[in-house]
């Protein structure tokens, strides 16, 4: 089962403001981008033609891996705002 | 819920530590609210699988004989897996189903609501899908928590907001933890009916099993697999140090493709087979060791749970759980008296607590389960002496003793080697 099936089994209900945001100015000049690896979800992905990252916050399960390991604080992060997000119906 | 209301306590987080700390407050008494960002509690948790209750005993009220626990753990398997092949150390014992020792499979979305059903019953307001922003200080005490522009007053604040904590302690957010103290679990919950759970695991009715594997699927990556069996499904996981992961280099593994790399272990894939997976989740783990950890309390504040670290890796099994709820307890009860006295009275509480002991007693194992050697090559060592053992070739046997000797000789009696068990003698 690919990772984006398996994003699909959880609920999810997404905050309208994104919860994480690359500084592109900090990540244009990453040679590291661990965030593309670390994320359960992959959820992080270089945009084509372009040497940016993005990421789909919809599907985040908010471990919090991206910017723990971001080398150069290159992730404003946030939790999502009260009832939004993942919501685990077992855990 | 008008701006500027006052509670005696107020706790940030609705997990096990935010709500038995919430529960006890309620019950001596005090105006208890708890603030948990997810639509219900447990709704942003995770459970690594399995929870000591053991050591909890005399701490939690008698109300936990109903909590919804999934299986008590009556088989305890340790696997090391290296090239296809696996050597498993299976433990079943009367001694696991002593009552007063026993640990138990629990999924937390239902534990977590059942907890936050009694915090409320006992009189503690439980208020859902409420993110804390920040704290409240005035001359270096907290005061209060702030929700967006709205403000809650409290004679205490008690953070209970687990491992990667976003509550400002001033103006700035906090920094997010260091990857070297910092464990990510990527799991799924794959759902078995219970006769064919209990056959595979080979469990007697409403018994659970636990298998925890380290080994070459982790791809060098310190960390290792695990399986808890809940009543009709099965937690099947990865646990990656995310220091490692990171330093693989870009290159390395996908942390998501590690957990495929373990369920597709021929012995995993076999008790998973048919199974459907239902729900897939990650979560951080605080991996610290005793001297490392972040401040549990300070002048109008107590820190309990992952929020303040309180997480053992043995390595044979990671107890997170009991060490939230006994620090949940124990704040509750610091915070039924004078909240002047409360941080001194938590410290002094936690200090004399199995936590405190526990923690100091595992001090060097995080240092020890950072030697990489432990995930590659002596799952490496034990397979291929186990294989050399019982392989009948046509050249014959020869001395059985043979393989044993150059396995440990070339594996593990060496400086390496050596050193190893040396540090292991402390653990």
């Amino acid at each position: 089962m690919r990772v984006d099936e398996k994003l699909a089994l959880d609920a999810f209900k997404p905050d309208e403001e994104p919860h994480i945001k690359p500084r592109l100015e900090v990540c244009r000049t990453c040679r590291d981008r661990v965030c593309l690896r670390v994320c359960p979800g992959g959820l992080w992905t270089v945009v084509e033609g372009t040497d940016e990252v993005r990421v789909e916050c919809s599907g985040c399960l908010e471990c919090g891996s991206c910017v723990t390991c971001c080398p150069n604080g290159g992730i404003d992060w946030a939790q999502p705002r009260g009832g939004c997000g993942v919501r685990f119906r077992l855990g | 819920m008008a701006d500027g209301e006052h509670f005696d306590v107020v706790v940030v987080g609705g997990g096990l530590a935010g709500l038995s700390c919430a529960w006890e407050a309620a019950k001596a008494g005090r105006a208890v609210a708890v603030f948990e960002r997810g639509e219900e509690p447990g709704a942003k948790n995770v459970s690594g699988g399995r929870l000591y209750l053991g050591p909890l005993r005399g701490l939690l009220p008698d109300e936990w004989n109903d909590a919804p626990l999934e299986r008590p753990v009556a088989r305890e398997t340790l696997t090391l897996v290296s090239g296809g092949g696996a050597v498993s150390f299976d433990l079943r014992s009367d001694k696991l189903r002593d009552p007063a020792a026993a640990s138990h499979t629990v999924l937390r979305a239902k534990l977590d609501r059942w907890l936050g059903e009694k915090a409320a019953e006992a009189g503690a307001m439980v208020v859902p899908g409420a993110r804390v922003d920040g704290l409240l200080r005035t001359n270096g005490t907290v005061t209060g928590v702030r929700l967006g522009d709205e403000t809650i007053e409290a004679a205490l604040v008690v953070l209970a907001d687990g491992a990667v904590s976003r509550v400002a302690l001033d103006d700035q957010a906090p920094p997010p933890p260091s990857p070297a103290h910092v464990a990510l679990g990527v799991k799924e919950l794959v759902t078995l009916d219970p006769g064919r759970l209990e056959d595979r695991f080979g469990l007697e009715p409403g018994q659970g099993a636990a298998r925890l594997a380290l080994g070459d699927f982790t791809r060098g990556v310190p960390g290792g697999g695990f399986l808890y069996t809940n009543r009709d499904s099965v937690s099947v996981g990865v646990v990656l140090r995310l220091d490692g992961l990171a330093a693989a280099g870009p290159q390395g593994p996908e942390s998501h493709a590690l957990l495929d790399a373990f369920r597709a272990v021929p012995e995993v894939a076999r008790l998973l087979a048919g199974g459907e997976t239902t729900e897939y989740s990650a979560h951080l783990v605080p991996e610290r060791s005793v001297d490392q950890l972040p401040p549990r309390s300070a002048p109008g504040l107590l820190v309990a749970g992952d929020a303040a670290g309180l997480v053992i890796n043995h390595g044979f099994t990671v107890r997170g759980m009991d060490l939230a709820l006994a620090s949940g307890v124990l704040a509750g009860r610091a915070a039924a008296g004078d909240p002047a006295a409360a941080p001194a009275a938590y410290e002094a509480a936690l200090a004399k607590s199995f936590v405190l002991r526990d923690l100091r007693a595992a001090r060097r194992s995080q240092a020890f389960l950072a030697r990489d050697r432990l995930y590659g090559h002596y799952p490496r060592v034990v397979t291929e002496l186990f294989e050399e053992l019982f392989r009948f070739g046509p050249d014959g046997k020869g001395r059985v003793a043979r393989p044993a000797w150059k396995a440990l000789r070339k594996g593990v009696l060496n400086w390496r080697g050596l050193r190893d068990l040396w540090a292991a003698r402390k653990l």
